[in-house]
């Protein structure tokens, strides 16, 4: 992204300026997509920076806090397989490659030729103020489909694009800090075991 | 089991729903002994509280007996304990800072998205209050699943009877943080509006922290009697010019500590309150802060505010000007109940507090319907309905 976007003038992210307009044509340039949809967000956990790395580096540990995300398999190629819920009860599923991995600091993925949806993230991890955790800050981009999937992705993302990531962020904090995600739930469903 | 459920405006009915079961490790279920019905509790009944939906179970002063446990809950099977109408996780950051009500993690994510947009960030997790504060079964029935049990629960000595320690869910500890939050020192003089559960307490525990004298408000007689009798000077809205007789009363100096226990549906008879019952009624305003306004003018310069009373929305003609020029001190919040119960509940132990004198009414659980109408239509005479499950329906004392 280049240096004369708004939210450069400030000591903001980029996910925070005014005209995200911007923001998404930037960024679908930059990746050679059509269009991009971009979300960002921060949150603070109440644990050390190596133990929330670790745990999200774990990708597996993903459907624990990820609602929609039904499965995320490690292949021997090193490529993960995401298969995510979409409106209908249908499936939407892609390879993932790891792009970058920083210990501590940094995770950041993309998906590979062939995906459902186009998709980019990354993770960061930094120190919070001394005693107050690590700082979360997920930056994610996808390509909202036409073709095949389009109607039922737009179904799934039209609405609020942010939606989702925004509480998976706040269950991965649950999860991580109270070792439970809260619900409101008082049954269990068929089948369910309580703990 | 039975349960208490919210159908609309003045439409609360006694339901068979599913019983609760062990969801999460924390998690325990309580089969509930006493229960009362909150002063809060009608605003949800005026329909004054958004988010709800037909067939929440209401309720948030419960306790009761221990009947399951998750594996990772503290509690054990028999247990007696009274529950925090707060549900707080206990670990995130503001929970260890022992803000309580401002728990990060007892909202479930679907829910905190509500008061994110109306607040800015999500509100904590509450018993039997609307969605934007979890969608969390309440405990006007005769089972609740309680979240976290290892962090709110207080286990209660058997020699205590429930009407000594219910109060200790809710109304105690938030008339004792309303006057906490007043930072009373020798010679103060504290003013409390609304003279119903929370301003009572917030009065016996103004006395306990030493205050040189209190004043109440009200206008239903039996309430200021209550008040009267604790200690208290009274004032009587509906025959005086409240911030008038407040300076005559102190001297021209004006209170040290304003306590609003009145909250979002005042009863001022006086031309901006009509005007803000007006603008609820259609739908153009959210909250009756007639109040508010009446304490920012009434407090002393360089007093401070304390303010218990529910708001939940916006207000207007808020005297900001006298705020700022008198340099006032304004404390807020949802009670913090899980740092107070510890202290309160050695207090209720050693007969320093009585919580009993405000119980007018017990009832079986299966006529709340009933409860809720007198609560709201007979305020004079009803000051608190505690609702015992076990009682058969028509059973009163």
């Amino acid at each position: 992204m280049t240096t004369e976007n708004q939210a450069s003038r400030s000591d903001a992210p980029l996910t925070a300026q005014v005209d995200q307009h911007d923001l998404a044509k930037e960024t679908a340039d930059i990746l050679g997509w059509d269009d991009a949809a971009v979300f960002g967000r921060s949150v603070t956990v109440n644990k050390p920076r190596h133990e929330v790395y670790a745990f999200w580096r774990d990708f597996q540990n993903f459907p624990s806090f990820m609602e929609n995300v039904r499965s995320v398999t490690i292949a021997d190629s090193g490529l993960s397989h995401w298969i995510v819920e979409a409106p209908g009860g249908q499936t939407v599923e892609w390879d993932s490659v790891l792009t970058e991995d920083a210990p501590g600091d940094l995770i950041a993925w993309s998906s590979v030729e062939g995906a459902d949806i186009k998709n980019v993230g990354r993770i960061e991890f930094k120190d919070a103020a001394p005693g107050r955790g690590t700082v979360v800050t997920a930056t994610i981009a996808y390509d909202p489909p036409g073709g095949r999937l389009g109607i039922l992705l737009a179904k799934l993302f039209q609405n609020e694009p942010k939606l989702q990531a925004r509480r998976d962020l706040r269950r991965f904090k649950q999860f991580m800090e109270t070792g439970e995600v809260a619900t409101a739930r008082t049954h269990l469903d068929n089948g369910e075991r309580g703990q | 089991m039975r349960a208490l459920t919210w159908h609309g405006k003045h439409d609360v009915r006694m339901e068979t729903v599913p019983d609760p079961e062990i969801i999460n490790p924390r998690d325990a279920v309580i089969r509930i002994t006493s229960t009362a019905i909150c002063g809060s509790d009608l605003h949800i009944y005026d329909s004054f509280i958004p988010t709800m939906k037909p067939g929440d179970i209401l309720g948030h002063e419960f306790m009761g007996e221990v009947v399951d446990v998750g594996r990772s809950s503290t509690l054990q099977k028999g247990q007696r304990v009274v529950v925090p109408f707060v549900i707080a996780c206990g670990s995130c950051f503001h929970c260890g800072q022992q803000q309580f009500s401002a728990c990060d993690n007892s909202n479930p994510a679907d829910k905190a998205d509500i008061s994110e947009i109306a607040y800015g960030y999500p509100a904590s997790g509450l018993f039997g209050y609307s969605h934007m504060t979890g969608g969390y079964a309440g405990g006007q029935a005769e089972y609740v699943r309680v979240p976290f049990s290892d962090i709110g629960p207080i286990v209660v000595p058997d020699g205590l009877e429930d009407e000594k320690v219910l109060f200790l869910s809710d109304i105690l500890p938030t008339g004792w943080m309303a006057a906490e939050n007043c930072e009373i020192t020798p010679g103060d003089t504290v003013a409390v509006w609304g003279c119903g559960p929370v301003g009572l307490f917030a009065i016996q525990s103004a006395m306990i922290m030493g205050a040189h004298r209190v004043i109440a408000i009200d206008h239903y007689p039996r309430r200021l009697e209550l008040a009267r009798a604790m200690g208290a000077e009274v004032i009587n809205f509906q025959d005086v010019k409240v911030r008038e007789a407040l300076m005559e009363m102190t001297g021209g100096i004006g209170p040290d500590a304003c306590i609003d226990a009145v909250g979002m549906e005042s009863h001022g008879f006086t031309l901006d309150n009509n005007v803000d019952k007006l603008k609820t009624a259609t739908r153009l305003g959210t909250d009756r802060p007639h109040v508010f306004r009446e304490v920012l003018m009434a407090c002393r310069k360089g007093g401070r505010v304390s303010i218990p009373g529910v708001y939940g929305g916006v207000g207007d003609k808020i005297p900001i000007g006298a705020m700022m020029q008198k340099g006032l001190q304004i404390r807020t919040g949802q009670t913090h109940v899980q740092r107070y119960l510890q202290p309160l509940l050695e207090m209720i132990g050693e007969g320093k507090i009585d919580t009993t004198f405000l119980i007018s009414h017990r009832m079986a659980l299966e006529d709340a319907p009933a409860g809720y109408k007198m609560f709201k239509e007979e305020q004079n005479e009803t000051t608190k309905v505690v609702l015992k499950p076990d009682w058969a329906a028509g059973a009163a004392a």
